[in-house]
């Protein structure tokens, strides 16, 4: 197995193995809010699949992402509850 | 034959449920019969801009006296109709444009209408994700936009506080000349009077009614806050609305309360289908990106495309039919619907109780279309 690598979550850092999902990242973190809907409650991934857009979190400052579907690159910065 | 209603409005789209409400609420005993759902047709494929316009001294008129009762009537809109006065800023690419937005200021001005007129470094303050270089605009203050579903079902339910019935998924086959509908269950409804509030589909209704469908496309992105604050529309954009091409489009956008941002417009003649067409979404949105380079960084999270209700001469058809004076019409109004809808709810009811209207309704007469304008099956 390679080696694993920092993200950060929350400017929080996470060691993650290659291969690892943003959604996997942020769990790990122990966040279970990845957003808030449009009426302030609280979101989180329900499908793992790309087709719910329950997972979007804040990655490298692009609003609006996929964490299910985003692979963690090192030094990847992850902000959830936007 | 039901019991007898003094009035039957076919179509539940924003105009028929306008016209039900000032029906009901003037003591009219109303029946609303819808063929799917409450504002699900072109209802749900309207921007919700609710803007004056001044392709003529009549458009001028129904859409400035609409405004005011969208205004007037803000202040009690619950909050799921997204009423939001964000005012239409009317883009200047360059100088000749520029001439178009001075003649629209002085136009606007004349008539009470209060506008502003923004040169190219104001532009840049007021909506900083426009490209630069743009000359301009001029800024009517006082447009707003709405989510036109909600302001229909609003409309409903305000018409039931005052006794109106309606009935979804009651599809009306025909008409009588003597004052009933037939539905495609077999059952008949008889009223004084009936009103045609279909839309694009009139004409299935009043063969040789001077109504065409033209379609448009929308998108819609994920929330973006703040990325634009008014609808913005190209001054071009009247080209495209004028164009006798079978399609054309034209930058429009919107900003919502969510902080999504709505992209339109196209238009299509002979494209009676639903189907979202690549092409034609395609140019829009590269005209959109022309305007607003950033815009390419969100995600479209839906694209839809309904149709309008076209008249030779963009006004909407409301009064009485040429073929029955039981039949009455609230249709043709284009793309401008969810605005007009109000003042054709009002006019209409003030033709039906003989009450002195604060327009004058001459201009939306069904009558001015003497030819192929009412004859029914």
């Amino acid at each position: 197995m390679r080696k694993a690598f920092q993200v950060r979550v929350n400017g929080k850092p996470v060691a993650v193995p290659p291969g690892t999902v943003a959604a996997a990242a942020v769990a790990l973190a122990g966040e279970t809010r990845f957003r808030r809907s449009p009426q302030g409650t609280p979101r989180g991934p329900l499908c793992g699949m790309g087709v719910c857009m329950e997972c979007r979190v804040t990655i490298n400052g692009r609003p609006h992402c996929l964490s299910c579907q985003t692979l963690c690159e090192a030094g990847m910065e992850i902000h959830t509850d936007a | 034959m039901s019991p007898g209603s003094d009035i039957i409005i076919v179509g539940a789209g924003i105009v028929g449920a306008a016209c039900a409400w000032e029906c009901a609420r003037s003591g009219l005993r109303t029946l609303v019969l819808e063929r799917d759902f409450p504002g699900g047709g072109t209802t749900a494929a309207g921007m919700g801009h609710l803007v004056v316009m001044d392709d003529s001294e009549a458009q001028f008129a129904l859409t400035q006296y609409s405004r005011r009762l969208w205004s007037e009537l803000a202040p009690n809109l619950p909050r799921e109709v997204e009423y939001d006065a964000c005012g239409t800023l009317w883009l200047a690419a360059d100088e000749q444009e520029m001439a178009e937005a001075r003649r629209k200021e002085k136009y606007y001005t004349e008539r009470g209408v209060r506008v502003e007129m923004v040169d190219s470094a104001r532009l840049a303050v007021l909506e900083p994700n426009l490209r630069s270089g743009l000359a301009g605009g001029v800024l009517v203050t006082d447009d707003a936009v709405v989510y036109p579903p909600s302001a229909a079902h609003y409309f409903l339910q305000a018409a039931q506080t005052f006794g109106a019935k309606v009935v979804s998924r009651a599809e009306v086959t025909s008409l009588q000349p003597e004052g009933s509908v037939r539905l495609a269950d077999g059952t008949s409804h008889a009223a004084g009077r009936i009103v045609v509030a279909t839309g694009p589909w009139s004409p299935e209704l009043m063969p040789g009614l001077p109504v065409r469908k033209r379609k448009g496309h929308l998108v819609i992105t994920d929330r973006a806050p703040g990325f634009v604050r008014r609808q913005i529309v190209e001054l071009g954009y009247l080209k495209s609305a004028h164009s006798m091409d079978t399609s054309s489009v034209a930058f429009n956008i919107q900003p919502r309360v969510t902080g999504q941002v709505l992209i339109g417009s196209s238009r299509q003649f002979e494209a009676d289908d639903r189907a979202v067409e690549p092409a034609i979404l395609d140019r829009m949105l590269r005209r959109a990106v022309e305007y607003l380079p950033g815009l390419g960084e969100l995600s479209a999270i839906r694209s839809w495309t309904g149709h309008r209700a076209a008249t030779p001469d963009k006004l909407p058809l409301i009064g009485p039919s040429l073929g029955s004076d039981r039949i009455w019409l609230a249709t043709g109004h284009e793309g401008l619907g969810i605005t007009t809808s109000l003042g054709t709810g009002r006019l209409l009811a003030d033709q039906l109780l003989g009450r002195t209207p604060e327009i004058s309704a001459t201009p939306y007469l069904p009558a001015r279309f003497a030819h192929g304008g009412g004859t029914h099956a």
